[in-house]
């Protein structure tokens, strides 16, 4: 990380930090809400960005980890700990992502990416024609997790302060245990079958294992910004597994920056915040966004943050770049 | 289950089969030839249906608006490929993902703006609007019969085509192996150009076929998209074979599983998809590596 980029990520913490003390409960929702998408982007990244597996069923996880939710809460009255709660609806989705990802690694290339697409769509259905939660409809949660440990409680999520902060440590967490994983011997095996899967397997390292174990991870930290995703929204639906879901969060990464974490972050709160600017403007908003969205691929294959490398190619070319 | 129901239901499997068929033949072709991941064509079978709806209003025939909905739907492709699909061949996947995907926000808001959000409903032609006896007590609406029936006509065309023109010949050897074929001096971006036009054809054609059988709506594109790349996954990329027989299967799964596991039925086909996978994970046709 160069100089100039330390001190804007410092700033845009320190940003984070202040604005609940300035903005009001609108913004601090729809940040609360932009960081849960980074959270999630962060995850896909992890494949995507740094695995080079492209996968568009990514929702699945999210969605999945928000039914846990709603299936592990007796009646939609009754708080659940947070602390059974959400090492379950993880744990759901990480299992779900090994048996997922065994099958689907099976595959490459373009297949991957129909194969993902389709077993998230099988999510989809699962939850859309069974009666389980409500089927189509979906269900309400009318009651936020309860953070207490044996009385006493260190937070509050029905609080929208406390949600945000909670969300914010939320971010940093993932985003340094992310970070240490790329570091690690792991991370590097990752990074190494992005740009050479059979020199990997030359070298002796079973791709097919570092993949799905990668897979895997994605999937457990997919759910943890699902779970927090129905916190925040109060309800659940089957369209928090649809396809729409996947691509908008493949979107995010893309329009960051792929491979290197701050970009899913950028990413999401570019994404979110847009989708929201668009749809202030007019009733047919996804027009804009499908143009900005062609736009944007377009003319910065490299994402925001590396905006300024890209358009200095476009300027003087490649040898100047 | 008697005879009658189980006649009807295998007529419905066949003519689902078959429409999947139109749809997934050009996808299958779009991906195995020219290398593009096509999210966008589920977009090509909604357009379809949507011309039928406003041409047959226009001419008050669902025939005309099919006359003139096809070669409408050919000029479309071919210029698309031209102005938009020709940037993405030297993307790579995941960028052609996000521009397609792009590409069907856009369709589905200019149909928004066009026609509005309502369901319509196409009439059935005046001559098909009838129906047949199946057994005592059973009925099968004609036209029913008339979309099995042209669809399995264009598919022995398509065939023909493939197999028994020279145009088909390119476009096999394109599937199999396309620096070869363009090493050897076929005009590759003229065949790119025909090839996405058939396929563009083929998903408004079915579209417009079924427009009267499924009325029209929001959103239906999607649905069908995905079913066609399950179709395509079981088939093998680039395999007009592999397509027809994955889209009857996954008919007659997807219509005998509504009717005995009516709560599973959308998950039974990919179930089915999952089999394959494990069983061949490059599908069922998949001939070689491009």
């Amino acid at each position: 990380m160069t100089l100039a980029r330390r001190t804007l990520a410092t700033l845009a913490l320190l940003a984070l930090l202040a604005l609940p003390l300035v903005a009001g409960k609108f913004y601090v929702d729809l940040i609360a809400k932009v960081m849960i998408m980074a959270v999630f982007a962060m995850s896909l990244d992890l494949l995507v960005g740094v695995t080079g597996l492209v996968s568009l069923g990514h929702a699945a996880f999210f969605g999945l980890a928000s039914y846990v939710l709603v299936l592990v809460a007796p009646d939609p009255y009754t708080a659940v700990s947070l602390w059974t709660s959400l090492p379950l609806a993880v744990g759901a989705c990480a299992l779900a992502a090994l048996a997922i990802g065994a099958l689907a690694l099976r595959t490459r290339g373009v297949y991957f990416i129909m194969v993902t697409l389709a077993f998230s769509q099988m999510g989809y259905f699962v939850f859309h024609d069974t009666k389980i939660a409500g089927g189509s409809d979906g269900a309400y949660i009318y009651v936020k997790p309860s953070a207490s440990v044996g009385g006493w409680s260190p937070f509050d999520l029905n609080s929208g302060a406390h949600f945000y902060y909670a969300m914010l440590a939320l971010l940093v967490l993932v985003f340094v245990f992310l970070r240490m994983l790329l570091a690690s011997r792991f991370g590097h095996a990752l990074r190494g079958i992005r740009s050479n899967e059979q020199r990997m397997r030359a070298l002796g390292f079973n791709t097919y294992c570092y993949k799905l174990a990668a897979f895997t991870i994605a999937g457990a930290i997919a759910g943890l910004a699902g779970y927090f995703a129905a916190v925040q929204f109060g309800f659940v639906n089957p369209e928090m597994l649809a396809w729409h879901q996947s691509a908008n969060v493949l979107l995010m990464v893309i329009l960051g920056g792929m491979g290197n974490l701050g970009g899913a972050i950028v990413g999401a709160f570019a994404f979110v915040l847009l989708q929201d600017l668009f749809s202030s403007l007019t009733k047919h908003w996804p027009l804009l966004m499908g143009g900005f969205v062609i736009l944007a691929v377009m003319l910065l294959p490299g994402g925001l943050t590396r905006a300024t490398e890209t358009w200095r190619f476009w300027r003087f070319g490649r040898r100047h770049g | 289950m008697d005879l009658p129901i189980f006649l009807i239901q295998t007529l419905n499997s066949v003519q689902y089969g078959l429409l999947l068929f139109l749809i997934a033949s050009g996808l299958t072709l779009i991906f195995g030839i020219m290398g593009v991941i096509n999210l966008a064509h589920g977009s090509f079978y909604m357009l379809g249906a949507y011309a039928a709806f406003v041409l047959s209003g226009l001419t008050g025939s669902l025939f005309w608006a099919i006359a003139l909905g096809v070669p409408l739907a050919v000029a479309f492709g071919y210029l698309l490929e031209w102005i938009f699909f020709s940037f993405l061949y030297r993307r790579d996947h995941l960028q052609q993902v996000l521009l397609t995907y792009g590409l069907i926000l856009v369709f589905e808001e200019l149909r928004s703006l066009a026609v509005g959000d309502d369901v319509h409903g196409v009439s059935v032609p005046a001559t098909l609007a009838r129906s047949v006896a199946l057994g005592s007590t059973m009925t099968y609406p004609v036209f029913n019969l008339f979309i099995s029936g042209v669809c399995l006509v264009v598919a022995v065309l398509l065939f023909v085509l493939l197999q028994r023109t020279r145009l088909g010949m390119m476009i096999r050897a394109g599937a199999s192996n396309r620096e070869m074929v363009r090493s050897l001096g076929v005009d590759i971006n003229l065949l790119f150009r025909v090839v996405f036009a058939l396929g563009v054809a083929l998903a408004a054609f079915a579209g417009m076929v079924n427009a009267p059988a499924s009325s029209v709506y929001p959103g239906m594109g999607n649905q069908v998209l995905i079913i066609c790349f399950v179709v395509v996954v079981i088939g093998g990329i680039g395999s007009v074979t592999g397509a027809l027989v994955a889209a009857l299967m996954i008919g007659f799964v997807d219509t005998f599983g509504k009717v005995f596991l009516p709560d599973y039925a959308g998950i039974l086909v990919y179930l089915l998809m999952a089999v394959v996978l494990v069983w061949r994970p490059e599908g069922l046709f998949r001939e070689s590596r491009a």
